[in-house]
């Protein structure tokens, strides 16, 4: 494996990129995020949002520099609405701005809800092991393979939620991640060397958690939180494309879900679910090259170029 | 099979029967913690839709009869558990007289058809590509083509499969767009059905495919790069070992078995992500059977449809726990 022209092109390398954190990766992934929101805060001085409510807008309208044909004629995209409006006439324009930042919302509050959890019972596992750590180990294990979507269908069939009650119902599966990744971390890191240093040197196991481990935490941290707003996400929009989740506010799914619903596929309104899929692929496409460029910075290995 | 002892098996029995009970037990609490009358709740959601439910008072107190609401909160939770486990969901509220189980035992046979396949798939090429990817001697070009054909991964498969069907159902019309198999086939055992049924079943498993190889992919690359750092990938080298055999026995064979823990963790995910994209397939497996119980408010079919999967999922992880002690024997001399 290892060659006498391995190290010279590392050393080129690293030249280049000697800061890990600054990998193209990591800051396409953090721009496209960026993107969205900042189109859609800029976007909400500059358009109505009024016109996301239905019958706002007329009907059907396809984007702008587009025609639509049915038997009663053909529309013809304009300014007005220039990513057309739906079947409900809601603008598609002032959808995606109230909808996009709602989106990332609910996954940004369950994985900051679900990382609480996870920071706070990994260190208590790592930390006390025993009983403790057989407990929370086997309650992650099993909670992990539990199919969530299932799981809040049925809840979410029952009791209406709105916006914050479906990121916390989703968090509810969001900490076994988090949880398995930092008592592992920690259980390694407890015996290595800087952390025994200070134990002798009389530092509180406060300390110690979080000025001495937690830096070192950090990537894997934000990864698993990144992963986790993936997932939460995901759930989300798949509550909204069956229909459940908050029912009066506009949202990526919900609008989906109708163009599913009355058939916007079969018509050929395919503005009506394809600028939220658009909005929905380049948030996931962004948190993956994210996810990506953390991998990057805690495991200086992958850096190695796919030659 | 050799060497898995009884403790093993049963530890692993324990975490299945686990991973059931606290699913069911979360269904059950949280509903019941929320505020608000989930029952009257539901009935005025009837209402919003149908316009008037006649005899509503009556529904709310056969409900609350059904779900004994009446009684002490541990002998509802209890009632509710010993249905569970003597799979007794009730009846279809929206299609009554019929059984959930029936409706549960009609869909399940296209769900498990489709996602084993589909699992079969990606699994065999993303971590093929990913051997391949990390492999020194593969060609350059293949790895300059890997990277591209993943452009797709971390999309949500719900949204690959709204934009296959659109392109290659709607406007190609190469595939059809709903349903397992064509309208006026009848269900046998003959070509004509099985072909139909195969056609019908490409654009969802496709769906899947697309998004989810390219995890593999990564994960396998990651791993087959640790893999090559060791020793015996040193020795394997030195000893002049045919290039193939050491890639497959030495390398794929250690890289995989992560992988192979790591898809028994993402079953759950994979589910979750089928249900969606039968949905919008209108597959006739349990994701369209819980999308139609949804629309209906036919809460015991939405109940039982989601149990039955969350059991099976519990029950795939748990045989995938036994076999793998076949593929990785260290296991069971970590676990004493």
């Amino acid at each position: 494996m290892a060659t006498s022209v391995a190290p010279l092109k590392q050393a080129s390398r690293f030249n280049r990129f000697d800061n890990p954190w600054l990998n193209p990766k990591l800051l396409i992934g953090v721009f496209l995020i960026f993107l969205i929101l900042g189109g859609a805060f800029i976007g909400r001085f500059l358009w109505d949002t009024d016109l996301a409510l239905v019958g706002s807008s007329p009907l059907k309208k396809p984007p702008v520099g587009f025609s639509h044909t049915t038997l009663r004629g053909t529309s013809v995209g304009t300014m007005e609405h220039p990513l057309g409006t739906d079947g409900d006439g809601r603008d598609m324009l002032a959808v995606m701005i109230v909808g996009a930042p709602r989106t990332l919302a609910i996954g940004f509050i369950a994985a900051l809800a679900g990382m609480g959890i996870g920071i706070l019972l990994g260190f208590t596992a790592g930390f006390m092991g025993g009983r403790v750590d057989d407990i929370i180990r086997i309650a992650s294990d099993t909670t992990i393979t539990i199919p969530s979507i299932l799981v809040l269908i049925v809840i979410q069939s029952v009791i209406p939620v709105n916006l914050v009650g479906m990121a916390l119902l989703i968090s509810v599966f969001a900490w076994p991640g988090p949880t398995r990744l930092i008592r592992g971390q920690v259980l390694s890191m407890r015996e290595s060397g800087y952390v025994k240093m200070a134990r002798i040197s009389g530092a509180s196991t406060f300390d110690i958690m979080f000025k001495e481990m937690m830096p070192n935490l950090i990537p894997y941290l934000a990864a698993s939180f990144i992963g986790n707003m993936q997932g939460s996400i995901l759930a989300a929009i798949g509550l909204e494309v069956l229909g459940l989740g908050p029912q009066r506010v506009p949202t990526l799914g919900k609008s989906i879900y109708w163009s599913v619903q009355l058939s916007g596929l079969s018509q050929g309104l395919w503005w009506w679910w394809g600028f939220p899929a658009l909005i929905l692929v380049i948030i996931f496409i962004g948190l993956l090259l994210i996810n990506l460029g953390l991998d990057e910075v805690s495991n200086p290995r992958l850096r190695q170029r796919v030659e | 099979m050799k060497g898995i002892s009884l403790g093993y098996i049963l530890r692993r029995l324990a975490i299945f029967f686990l991973t059931v009970f606290i699913a069911a037990t979360l269904i059950y609490i949280i509903p019941r913690i929320a505020p608000g009358d989930p029952i009257a709740a539901m009935v005025s959601r009837m209402t919003q839709q149908a316009g008037y439910v006649e005899n509503s008072d009556a529904i709310i107190e056969g409900w609350r009869k059904r779900f004994g609401l009446d009684d002490p909160w541990y002998v509802q939770y209890l009632r509710y558990l010993k249905n569970l486990i003597t799979f007794d969901f009730g009846y279809s509220l929206a299609n009554f007289p019929t059984e959930v189980k029936d409706i549960v035992l009609r869909a399940m046979p296209w769900t498990i058809g489709l996602l084993s396949v589909s699992t079969l798939l990606f699994f065999v090429i993303g971590n093929l590509l990913g051997a391949l990817l990390a492999w020194k001697k593969t060609p350059g070009l293949v790895k300059l083509l890997i990277p591209v054909s993943m452009i797709f991964t971390s999309v949500p498969s719900l949204l690959a499969a709204l934009i296959l069907l659109y392109l290659f159902a709607f406007r190609l019309d190469w595939f059809p767009s709903i349903g397992s198999y064509g309208r006026g086939i009848q269900p046998g055992w003959d070509w004509a059905f099985i072909k139909s049924v195969i056609w019908h079943s490409v654009l969802p498993a496709m769906s899947i495919v697309v998004v989810t190889f390219g995890y593999w992919t990564l994960g396998m690359r990651g791993m087959m790069i640790t893999v090559e750092g060791e020793d015996y990938m040193t020795l394997a080298q030195a000893k002049g070992l045919n290039p193939f055999y050491s890639l497959y026995r030495y390398m794929i064979r250690n890289a995989i078995l992560p992988q192979v823990t790591a898809l028994a963790l993402t079953l759950g995910t994979l589910v979750g992500g089928q249900v969606l994209v039968e949905y919008i397939f209108s597959y006739r497996g349990m994701g369209n059977a819980i999308f139609t119980a949804i629309r209906n408010q036919d809460y015991p079919v939405i109940q039982g449809t989601s149990y039955i999967l969350i059991l099976t999922t519990a029950l795939a992880v748990f045989i995938m726990d036994l076999i793998y002690p076949l593929i990785d024997p260290r296991i069971l001399h970590e676990d004493k």
